[in-house]
């Protein structure tokens, strides 16, 4: 017969086994926008002109040179990318494309001598697809998305800074999808899931939520047509630029749902979903309900408990009709049944959620109970907002902001929707400098509200999260960077003194290597022969 | 989740001039209003990029993910 604590310990240790079942591991990669202005004339020291050039300088060039500047830094360290386990090829569906077949920009797994960088908060910096990008390190709450989504402007903001002083040209970075000439890239979500959720149903049931959010989660853009060919406004960056509905490539023929299957974990137990429908977010707010809401709606899919069916007839000309609906109300057509809004369809979601939230509150931990109950709070008020009046939620969300302060300016100016002046204003919203960023400066004017300081932000940039191996990953690039000769998602790959071989530690488990398990052990190891001594390796 | 105290704040003198610009007419306040609009768009004049259509026109990418 079993003793209490033996029953003690078993209860104690199903309810962490939920919790770690309920436990949604997550991370937001951005790829930046990137230009450099031509030096000034030189009988003014300093100053740029007022364009950008096309010259020697390619953007693969110019964004390995801002990723560099950042990594010559006491935050980050140059590291070599380790690409065992990537596999870009590999379809979510269960086939691989040969090589030889696949777009070489859908090769991302060969390292060009392009600068890689890991930090210390355990994110990953380095060149993509001539962008700088950066991967926050894995969180499991929405809150620490925005903190480490914000913390990767912080580190934008500095490389531009001295990417331009060693350069001597003004290095412009912007935080935003699109040149408005036809060209895009892409700020894709990471959402761990399980490798037993049929991904038909991911399918069927998450493509709705992803054309209907973007009344939430849109960033705003100044013309309308991936080339901006007609004068307008319209709520997504990214919504004109989505051609099919499943399909693997990122870059061109761009699909709703991406079928890449890169778990970066135990590909047995768990699939990744990559999703590449959403905007780069400057609001705290709207980056908060973009993975809040995703993440919780993969919750309900994948337990089986969304009920209705959802099922859009054409989602992809759906997502242009919510795109360039300012007034939120078009129907759009499913399968079967009646047509529903954007609105009418997110709250289905929401619903959804709050049914499946009160059946497994008891699982969660209490902090993360404590999330659920405002982000369904928040998406709420938000859907209200949006029947009643957009313009009240011109304080949280990006596109109303950007929106209302185009307005503005159209009021006072007389400007139409083909003026260069409101395009203007729509790139300079997403300019990572604080100085130029438009965003900031509402924000400075207390006219956009926050959910994080700006202290907090800059312990983001510097500190990983605590609960995910994120933090083995920061922490040993901290105290032991120059021992480490690569890293990866789930590997990181020690050069140890004495050892004849290189020691490559897997990372499979996002759960495991958090501060609770090794901080301690972090903490008292001076060198990387004691931390391999600790391991017991 | 607690916002931080000073954006709470600031979000509630926001919520407060929002319903006040609703009230009935209040000549003074709404100038006020239009003023504080005015100011802030002097202020983001003042760090806009010069000769926005050349800026504009100049700022090409290449394609993304």
């Amino acid at each position: 017969m079993a003793s209490t604590a033996d029953r003690d310990d078993s209860a104690a240790a199903s309810s962490e086994i939920a919790a770690r079942l309920n436990t949604r591991v997550m991370g937001i990669e951005t790829e930046y926008g990137i230009s450099a202005l031509s030096p000034g004339p030189s009988a003014i020291p300093g100053a740029f002109s007022s364009a950008f050039v096309e010259d020697d300088l390619h953007p693969m060039q110019l964004s390995n040179h801002v990723v560099k500047a950042y990594g010559a830094s006491a935050a980050g360290q140059p590291a070599g990318w380790d690409y065992e386990t990537e596999t870009p090829l590999r379809d979510i569906r269960g086939y691989e494309i040969s090589r030889a077949a696949a777009h070489p920009d859908q090769l991302t797994d060969t390292d060009l001598g392009m600068a890689n960088v890991i930090l210390t908060n355990g994110a990953r910096l380095y060149v993509d697809h001539a962008h700088p990008e950066y991967s926050s390190p894995e969180v499991t709450c929405a809150l620490d998305a925005v903190r480490y989504d914000k913390a990767g402007e912080a580190v934008m903001a500095i490389a531009a800074q001295r990417a331009t002083q060693s350069l001597g040209r003004s290095v412009r970075l912007y935080k935003n999808n699109t040149d408005g000439k036809g060209a895009s890239y892409g700020t894709h979500e990471n959402y761990l899931l399980q490798r037993s959720t049929p991904f038909d149903r991911i399918v069927t049931q998450f493509t709705a939520f992803l054309v209907s959010r973007q009344v939430i989660t849109g960033a705003g853009r100044v013309g309308v047509g991936q080339s901006s060919q007609t004068p307008g406004f319209q709520i997504s960056q990214r919504a004109d630029f989505f051609e099919a509905e499943v399909g693997l490539e990122t870059t061109l023929n761009r699909p709703i749902i991406n079928t890449r299957d890169e778990p970066h974990a135990d590909a047995s137990r768990h699939r990744r979903l990559h999703v590449i429908t959403g905007d780069a977010n400057l609001s705290e707010i709207s980056t908060y309900l973009k993975v809040g809401t995703a993440a919780w709606v993969l919750r309900v899919i994948e337990a089986g408990e969304l009920g209705t069916d959802v099922r859009l007839d054409g989602p992809v000309a759906a997502m242009r009709t919510v795109s360039h609906d300012l007034l939120v109300r078009e129907p759009l057509y499913l399968l079967e049944g009646p047509s529903m809004t954007a609105l009418d369809l997110q709250e289905v979601y929401l619903e959804a959620c709050r049914n499946h939230y009160e059946r497994i509150a008891g699982d969660l931990t209490e902090t993360a109970r404590i999330e659920a109950k405002d982000i369904f709070s928040r998406w709420q008020d938000c859907l209200d907002a949006l029947r009643a009046d957009i313009f009240s939620l011109a304080d949280q969300l990006d596109w109303v902001a950007k929106l209302k302060l185009l307005e503005s300016y159209r009021q006072r100016d007389g400007l139409s929707w083909s003026a260069p002046k409101l395009a203007l204003i729509d790139l300079q919203y997403a300019d990572v400098d604080p100085r130029r960023s438009l965003y900031r400066a509402l924000l400075t004017n207390g006219k956009m509200r926050r959910l994080v300081t700006d202290e907090e932000i800059e312990r983001a940039r510097n500190s990983p999260p605590d609960d995910t191996r994120a933090y083995f990953r920061g922490r040993v690039m901290e105290k032991f960077g120059s021992s480490v000769v690569a890293a990866s998602w789930d590997s990181v790959i020690f050069d140890v003194p004495d050892r004849p071989a290189l020691q490559r530690l897997p990372l499979l488990d996002p759960l495991r290597g958090t501060r609770e398990q090794v901080g301690q052990m972090l903490d008292e190891c001076n060198s990387v022969t004691e931390l391999f001594a600790a391991l017991g390796r | 989740m607690a916002e931080s105290e000073q954006s709470q704040r600031k979000a509630r003198r926001a919520d407060d001039r929002e319903v006040e610009d609703l009230a009935p007419a209040d000549t003074a306040h709404k100038a006020e209003l239009d003023s504080e609009v005015d100011s802030l768009l002097d202020e983001i004049d003042d760090v806009l990029e010069v000769n926005a259509e050349e800026f504009v026109r100049s700022f090409v990418q290449k394609g993304g993910q």
